[in-house]
């Protein structure tokens, strides 16, 4: 077990390494984060008021286009993870070596919910700024976008692992992911508009889902990486 | 050059067919004639439905053969992750097949009933959502399963994505308790039965008419996939004689 943490966290240096190399996260992630608040503003009216005036209706809507936003983002991410192990055959080297696979889906997994935690910080001070959002509950936000993220990160790269090494991945990815993922987006726009506003009476209980999908998707993660990452 | 024989055509079927799906195919045929004679003709128009309530007794029990069909996948992908089954790889791909045939037209049917009922063809009612959903993951299943790749790896594949999807099926089952849905909830239940008469023989002999459709296809389309494998393994090994024929009669002293 503690082989299984410590070989994760190596992969997780590693791959992070490579990102701050690299400095994708900084020169494509966040500013595609930026690209898609303005263009939520372009489609929708960010005059329009919703609730008698309360607020306008790109807030009133924003935890829906902030998911989705870092949904889309996960495919960037994710797809990245994989390609930069696949294209060159480390990931074989990394199974020779005896590293887990347990422990590289594990470690993919924690770099990609870093780099999207990134950018639901920029993205969540971008809504804050541009569609005037404000939030009733930080806790219960936290627990939402931390739930969330870990959900996201695990199942993307899970789902992403079953397309990796295939020729056509970039196409196909999104087709496997993004209907998966329909029910962490559902259950995270549920519960962050109960923390950001108060609305709905279901909030706690989606909270609770988010949270089940998290441990959810990172323990089948782990459990069938074997399967997966075998002769990629 | 060596000829190398191609195996006995005794070994490979001629058809799918035997005695236990002609018994089947016997009970489905029995099953859909009392099936439309009660749904269309002996059970009356529902007073707030009217006549679309007959649409009910191919819809839900579509809706539920769909459900069976992604279970038998789920337990199929377990199998397969287990101990490397072919059996349960086949099984879990055919049944999917049907699955998603089965939940295309449920979700057909209930847009047809939909119209007249709620006034559209389509409303995004979480019920009609997440059996939308549902359908996509699944196709996305059945994308997985036609990968140009080892077979054995597309096998181990698709068996995690056939677990990983089973999450659709009690997500779009409960979406009607889970959400305020348009959708009606359950009407028949083992504890709570709203319907009697001629309309419940109706639902019962939908239920029964579909659960041997479902199985008498499941047999014939099993077995085609049965014989795809033998033949793609077949082939292969033929490749493979081949090829080691050639070898030998390119050798000196060989065979030429």
């Amino acid at each position: 077990m503690n082989r299984l943490v410590a070989d994760a966290w190596r992969i997780a240096r590693k791959d992070l390494a490579i990102e701050r190399s690299s400095r994708v996260v900084g020169s494509q992630i966040l500013p595609f984060g930026i690209v898609m608040l303005l263009l939520f503003a372009f489609g929708v009216d960010p005059e329009l008021q919703v609730r008698g005036g309360e607020r306008s209706i790109l807030a009133e809507i924003a935890p829906g286009l902030f998911w989705i936003t870092v949904l889309l983002a996960l495919l960037l991410v994710s797809g990245r993870s994989f390609a930069v192990e696949s294209d060159d055959g480390s990931l074989d080297a990394l199974l020779v070596s005896g590293v887990h696979p347990g422990s590289i889906l594990a470690g993919k997994t924690l770099v990609v919910a870093i780099q999207l935690a990134l950018l639901e910080v920029v993205v969540g001070a971008g809504s804050m700024l541009l569609f005037g959002v404000r939030v009733d509950d930080p806790l219960h936000l936290l627990v939402v976008m931390l739930s969330t993220t870990v959900a996201l990160a695990g199942a993307g790269t899970l789902l992403l692992a079953v397309v990796a090494g295939y020729s056509g991945r970039d196409t196909l990815g999104p087709l496997l992911v993004l209907p998966s993922m329909a029910p962490v987006l559902i259950g995270a726009t549920a519960a962050s508009g109960a923390a950001l506003y108060g609305t709905g009476s279901d909030g706690a209980a989606w909270t609770w889902a988010l949270v089940a999908f998290a441990l959810l998707y990172g323990a089948a993660g782990i459990v069938s990486a074997g399967a997966l990452l075998e002769d990629v | 050059m060596t000829t190398v024989e191609m195996p006995p055509a005794r070994s490979v079927p001629e058809h799918t067919g035997s005695r236990l799906t002609r018994a089947l195919g016997g009970a489905v045929l029995v099953t859909w004639t009392l099936w439309l004679l009660w749904g269309l003709v002996l059970s009356p128009a529902d007073v707030v439905q009217h006549e679309s309530v007959r649409l009910f007794y191919l819809h839900v029990p579509m809706a539920i053969m769909s459900s069976v069909t992604f279970s038998i996948t789920l337990i199929g992908s377990i199998m397969v992750l287990r101990n490397g089954s072919v059996f349960w790889d086949l099984m879990a791909g055919v049944a999917a097949e049907i699955g998603v045939m089965f939940l295309g037209l449920v979700i057909a049917t209930g847009a047809v009933w939909g119209k007249p009922t709620w006034g559209t063809y389509w409303e995004w009612d979480p019920r009609l959502t997440t059996a939308a959903l549902m359908f996509l993951v699944y196709l996305g299943y059945l994308v997985i399963r036609r990968l140009d790749m080892d077979p054995v790896v597309r096998a181990r594949r698709a068996a995690v994505f056939g677990i990983v999807a089973f999450i659709n099926v009690p997500l779009t089952r409960f979406s009607v308790q889970i959400w305020n849905s348009l959708h009606q909830e359950t009407t028949i239940s083992l504890t709570d039965t709203q319907m009697d008469g001629a309309q419940l023989t109706s639902y019962a002999l939908g239920m029964l008419a579909m659960a041997t459709f479902l199985a008498w296809l499941l047999v014939h389309r099993f077995r085609v996939a049965w014989l795809e494998h033998a033949m793609d393994e077949s082939g292969l090994e033929k490749l493979i004689r081949d090829r080691r024929a050639e070898g030998a009669a390119n050798e000196p002293g060989g065979v030429r």
